[in-house]
Formats: C-alpha cells, structure tokens, sequence
C-alpha cells in the first residue's frame, strides 16, 4: 500500500478555467515566438528530427540555436506523458502514487543547501538579577557535510509528516569532488531512509553509478522500473526560455533511462520573467511544456512531473522572496495549469526569506504551507528545514516543520456529517439540556481518545514560558537516537564493491554513518 | 467478590472514569460492567466501611488520577469523569459517614452572580470539588443576593465561591459580600471568587477571603482553610 498523502477533495483555485485557457494559449504562442534558445545539441537536433523549427543562432560558433516548438508538439507530448506516475521506496509501504487528475498531497523535503544551521543553547544571566536566568537559542551556520545529510535523512525517515526525502544539504567534505559527490548523497539517502528519494545530479559522469546503486538495492535492473525508490529533478529550463547545455543533457540522459524526472522551472518575476502575474505565468508554463516535451520526445511515456518554482524578486535587493504573497500566488496557479494538463504537480511551499527559525520563519512557511497545500498538488516540496530563501538548511525548523504538517494535515480531516452522526447528536442535546449543568464533557473523552480532535500544539510550554524551540530540540534529539532501518549488510558490500567512489565512513557495517 | 477486590475494583471504575454500567472509560471492555455507584452500593451492602471505601478507593483513584493529569497523560475531560464518579459516591456514602461520626469535608455553596450568566468554569470547580469530597450546593446563574444570603443562612456553608466571567457583572460580588455583612452572615463564611475577569488584587479590594484562578486552585484554598480550621 503506497502512503496516504492528504487526499484535498475540494482543491482551492486561483484562476478561472477560462483564464488557464488563456495561459495555455499564451505559453504556445510564447513556443513559436520568441521560441527558445537552446545550448545542447542533442536537444536541437531531437526537436529538429520531430518537425520543429531550429535555427543556428547567427555569429554564435554553432552551439546554440533558436526553437520554435509547435502546438502538434506540445500536444502529443501531453498525450504521451503518464498522468499517474509511482515514486517508489525502499520500504513499499512509502510508495508514493500521484494522479494529474487527483490533488492528493505528498509532502517531501529540500532543497540542496550549501549551509547547515547547528542550534545550541547558551545560559544568559540577568545584568541586574543575577538569579534569573535563560536559555536562548543560538545558531551557528557551517558547511554541509555527508554527515550532516545523513542525519537529515534519519531524522526525516521518522517525522511522520514527511512523505519523501530530497536531499537537504550539499556535501563538502575533503574526500567529496565533482566525479564522487553523486553516488555519495544519493547513498547517503537511501542508507538513512526508507522513504522515496529524490536529487538532482552533479556530473552526469555518475549517472550510470548511481542508477546501477539503486538497481542494486532495489533488486535489479527491473525491480527499479517496477520500484523507483530514486527519481532525479533538472533545471534544464533556465529562464527566460533557454535550454541549459549541461542540465539538458542530464534530463535526456535520465528520460532514456525511463526514471521518474521533474522538468523544473524556476523564474523570478522581475528579474528573469515579467513582474505581473499573467506574465510569470505564461512563461513559466512555456519552460514547463518545452521540457515536457523534449523528455516525450526523447521516451516517449518517460514519467515527468510538471515542476514549477515560481518565486517574485524582492524589492529591496532583487534576489528571491519566497516569503512573498505572490509567490505563493504563482505556485497555485502552477498547480491548476498541471492538473489542465492531468500531469502530477510538483510545487513548492514553506520556502522563507528569514535565516534563522522564528516568528518570520513561521508565518511565512505557515501562510504558503497551508495554502499550496490546500491547491492540492501531488509532490509538495514544502522546504522542511529550509531557511534563507534556498541557502540554508536547519534541522531544527524540519522538526518544527513537522509539527506544522499535522496541525494542517488535521484539519483536512474529512468532515463526519451523515444522518447517523446527527442522529446521535440530536439524543446527545437533548439528554444534556435535560440535566442541571448542560455539559457536554462527558462525550468528549470517547472523541478525544479517538483522534477525532487535534492534540494541543505538540512544543507547547508551561505558563508563559516560550519553550518552543527547546522542546522541539528534545524531539530532534530523541529521533536521532531512534535507530533507522539501514540496507542489509550484503546489499551493502555489493554497493560498495561495484560502486566506485563511495566513503569508506558511509559503511555503518564497517563503524560508519 | 471479596472486600478487598471490590475496593480495587472501585479505585479501578474511579481512575477509568466510569460513573455507572453505561459509562465508557478509557479501557472500552469495560463498558456495560458495573461502574463506582453500583459498586460502591454494593460494598455497602456486603458491610464494607464508608470510610474504607473512600481511603482505599475514591481517594487513592483520584491520586492516580491526579498523577496521570500531571504527566499529561489524562486531560480535563479524564479528571472530570474520575471527579463526578467520585462526587457520585460521596453522595452515597454521606448517611453512613454521619452515622459513623466520621468527619467529612466542609460544605460549599457556589454561584453565579446576578446578570451573568456563564457557568462552564463554576460548573467545572463544582465537579472537581465534589471529587474531592466537598458538599456542594450549586445555586446554578444570575443569582441574586437576596437568594445567596438566604442560602447561607439556611444551609451554614462553610465556604461561598461566586463566579463572573465579565467586568460588568464582578461588580456584583461586592454587593453580595456587603449583603451578607448587613444580614450578620459575612463571618459564617470564607467567601472565594473566581472567574475570567477577577483577580487576587480584587478579591482584596472587596474583602473576599481568596481568589481561586482555576478548580484545582480552589481544592487547594479549601485544604489550606479545612487545615487552619483543624479539620
């Protein structure tokens, strides 16, 4: 049985149908004219093999072209793209099951972040009495380490909220390079959790390692087809509307390898697509298509997921602002264009501009957590941990994350409403109107045991004390120390046997991580 | 049954909440069994002391009850149950208690102030002080002076708790307390108030005798005056 997810019945809509119509317009005509550039050849000539328009882009040395993608294109690879992609997992119970036509809600980390948050506690003494004392957070920020994702992915395998797992740190050890830091983190991931996992890839080089790794551990070459406990995510779209050389080979390379890929888009509304919304919309949905199209065009049924993340530039310095209204504005109306299209959604929520967890960090992550969720896309990448815009990731904010994740996945609870329940009731108020207290208390406890009602916020203090953050830091101690179902001991050897690359320490057969 | 089986039997029905044969309490098989009025009737049939019961039964139920509130394993809705089983066989156990001349715990009569009408904190401290083992006379909302200072003079309390939710209606608790000292009644009585919008500071300005924040709290004021009373 694939995990549940949060199945939105009622998905909250932005943009009328009418005016999803008019950006899918909009976007083909944004296809044909300007088109795209493009910077890989083999992109250019795979368009041009399929009846598009490729022009050598003049005074260029030949490695970059114009393309004009026709709407014929655009529609046949809509049709040919699966609309009900698996995301599988180690653990088969983790499976994840996402349907262009259903918005059940999967909630799975990331980012890649080059700096780890570490949070420590120092004692403060007041200046004028010296017998009030406190404890303040403190976060210390340091490179990511392999350590440090391993960690990650342990404490995640165990917060309950947490569907699947994108690697949240880049790993810059000594011993880490460009030719081994793929099979690393993807080992480090798969070692640490049983969940789904997702990452983007550094040196298409590793490409074959890393396929063959999860080949290994899922049993062979077809079990992996069957089972795709790993899936990758490229950028080849950098925006405004240029195929990247690099990440286009990457994602070509993957689609002919039928693996699960996210064709992602990220614009930044003022800088690197239009300010206005109908204008960050059009061209976004444009990137989406054109590597939609491109990865049909490459295998054709190649499970794509239609990935958007929008973000509008801040004023003050042009660079993101997640926390913004309109990027979560974006991100919704990303979540109707793909269910037009019956393509499972990956959308992005929770994402904050502050760089420390706090009230900030909060309301920002909390105000576009409930929303996109609330949208309904399948793959909700919902930042757990993250903090700084894409920068930064703290463990800390991925257990306080958690606790948010329920609140919300609470109150989507399905309404109890029918004729029986209010039959019930009606006895219920009669009875009680009948006696001297009129109280209901006595019904609550079969109800409170039940789950039926929310628990009180999980890092809730005493009194007026704060204690949010010490507490959650106790949980983030306790789940550290659970034990987490790492590979068996001879699937291991074999990885590290034919696996070239991988640290020594990641063997936790051989005293690792 | 023997004695000893059916005090812990008792002690169990009180930790679970179950009143009576229909009451669901935590463990669900339980329901339709008998709960602590039935058992309790029963254990005074079989000669078992009153006080016997409510040591090794009532109140040693209710410290468990009160440790597993404190460790947040049991919530309001837990204590309230255990409390009203409780209050439940106090009732019971009254008759033989006095016929015994065994001491029990003071009397207490609560009420709502004239013009307010919310009662679901009052209602609460009632239920938690008849588990604990008070006399309560509920006078229920909007009462009026002239019906506190009557209940006092024909029921001797030894405590009146008044309750008001709004700053437009604590002013009526002076006004009762002013009633009761023109009536000769005022030193019969340790009078505590409670309520959303009263205060310690308040019940100093108006000459009560304690402010009680919370149920809890009020159990706690009552032990404190029940002992300076040497009871």
């Amino acid at each position: 049985m694939p995990r549940e997810g949060i199945l939105i019945k009622k998905p909250i809509e932005r943009i009328t149908g009418e005016q999803v119509r008019q950006i899918h317009d909009s976007s083909l005509g944004i296809l044909t004219e300007p088109g795209l550039f493009c910077f890989n050849r083999r992109a250019a000539e795979v368009f041009r093999n399929h009846g598009a328009e490729v022009s050598a882009v003049s005074g260029s040395d030949a490695s970059s072209w114009t393309i004009k993608i026709t709407e014929k294109l655009v529609t046949d690879a809509l049709a040919s793209a699966p609309s009900t992609i698996t995301l599988g997992a180690r653990n088969a119970d983790n499976a994840l099951v996402m349907k262009g036509n259903e918005a059940r809600v999967y909630y799975i980390t990331g980012s890649e972040t080059n700096t780890w948050l570490d949070v420590d506690f120092p004692t403060y003494v007041s200046q004028t009495d010296s017998s009030k004392e406190i404890q303040v957070p403190e976060f210390k920020p340091r490179r990511g380490t392999v350590a440090d994702l391993c960690a990650s992915a342990h404490v995640c395998e165990h917060l309950d909220t947490v569907d699947g797992y994108i690697r949240t740190v880049n790993i810059q050890d000594r011993e880490i390079n460009e030719t081994n830091k793929d099979v690393n983190k993807f080992f480090a991931c798969l070692n640490n959790t049983t969940k789904h996992v997702q990452s983007g890839l550094t040196n298409l080089v590793q490409l074959d390692n890393v396929v063959k790794m999860a080949e290994i551990i899922a049993g062979g070459a077809e079990k992996l087809r069957e089972n795709p406990l790993i899936s990758f995510i490229t950028c080849l779209v950098k925006s405004p509307l240029q195929f990247v050389d690099d990440t286009t080979e990457t994602f070509i390379e993957v689609c002919q390898r039928g693996l699960p890929v996210i064709v992602s888009s990220s614009p930044q509304a003022g800088t690197s697509a239009p300010i206005k919304e109908a204008g960050i919309m059009a061209q976004i949905n444009a990137e989406v298509l054109a590597g939609i199209t491109l990865g049909q065009l490459v295998n054709p049924g190649t499970p794509v997921l239609y990935g958007s993340v929008p973000v509008r530039a801040r004023m003050d310095t042009l660079g993101d602002s997640y926390g913004s209204i309109e990027t979560t504005q974006y991100n919704i109306d990303c979540v109707q264009m793909a269910r037009f299209y019956n393509i499972p959604n990956y959308s992005t929520s929770g994402v904050c501009d502050t760089k420390i967890p706090g009230q900030q960090s909060t309301v920002e992550r909390l105000f576009s957590d409930i929303l996109v969720t609330l949208s309904g896309p399948q793959f909700l990448h919902c930042a757990f941990g993250l903090l700084d815009c894409n920068s930064v990731f703290c463990l800390l904010q991925a257990v306080l994350d958690d606790a948010h994740f329920k609140m919300i996945k609470s109150f989507l609870r399905e309404p109890r409403i029918d004729e029986a329940e209010l039959s019930v009731i009606r006895k219920q108020i009669t009875d009680v109107v009948a006696t001297s207290q009129k109280m209901f208390i006595n019904y609550i406890r079969p109800v409170m045991r039940s789950g039926e009602i929310s628990p009180p916020y999980v890092f809730e203090g005493d009194g007026e004390d704060d204690n949010v953050f010490a507490l959650a830091n106790e949980r983030m101690q306790e789940l550290l120390a659970k034990p987490v179902e790492h590979i068996d001991e001879a699937t291991t050897e074999r990885v590290f046997n034919e696996i070239p690359g991988l640290l020594p320490g990641l063997n936790v057969y051989k005293g690792g991580n | 049954m023997s004695a000893a089986d059916l005090l812990a039997s008792i002690k169990e029905n009180v930790i679970q909440g179950r009143k009576t044969t229909e009451d669901i309490g935590i463990d669900e098989s339980l329901t339709g069994t008998p709960g602590v009025v039935e058992m309790v009737e029963e254990a005074l049939e079989a000669d078992i002391p009153a006080e016997d019961v409510i040591t090794n039964s009532l109140t040693a139920g209710m410290e468990v009850v009160g440790e597993k509130f404190s460790t947040k394993e049991y919530f309001i809705p837990d204590m309230l149950a255990s409390a009203d089983a409780v209050g439940a066989a106090m009732e019971i156990l009254k008759p033989h208690l006095e016929e015994a001349n065994v001491a029990t715990k003071g009397k207490i009569v609560v009420a709502t102030v004239k013009g307010d009408i919310h009662d679901i904190g009052k209602n609460i401290v009632s239920i938690l002080l008849k588990g604990a083992g008070y006399e309560v006379i509920d006078l229920g909302i909007d009462v009026s002076k002239e019906k506190i200072v009557e209940v006092v003079r024909e029921e001797k309390p030894d405590y009146l708790g008044l309750s008001a939710l709004l700053t437009t209606t604590m002013t009526e608790m002076p006004v009762v307390i002013k009633a009761l000292e023109e009536n000769g009644l005022r030193d019969s009585v340790k009078i505590l108030i409670g309520g959303a919008a009263v205060s310690d500071d308040y019940a100093k300005e108006i000459g009560a005798d304690a402010f009680c924040a919370d149920g809890f709290q009020a159990i706690k004021v009552l032990e404190e005056m029940e002992k300076a009373n040497g009871k």
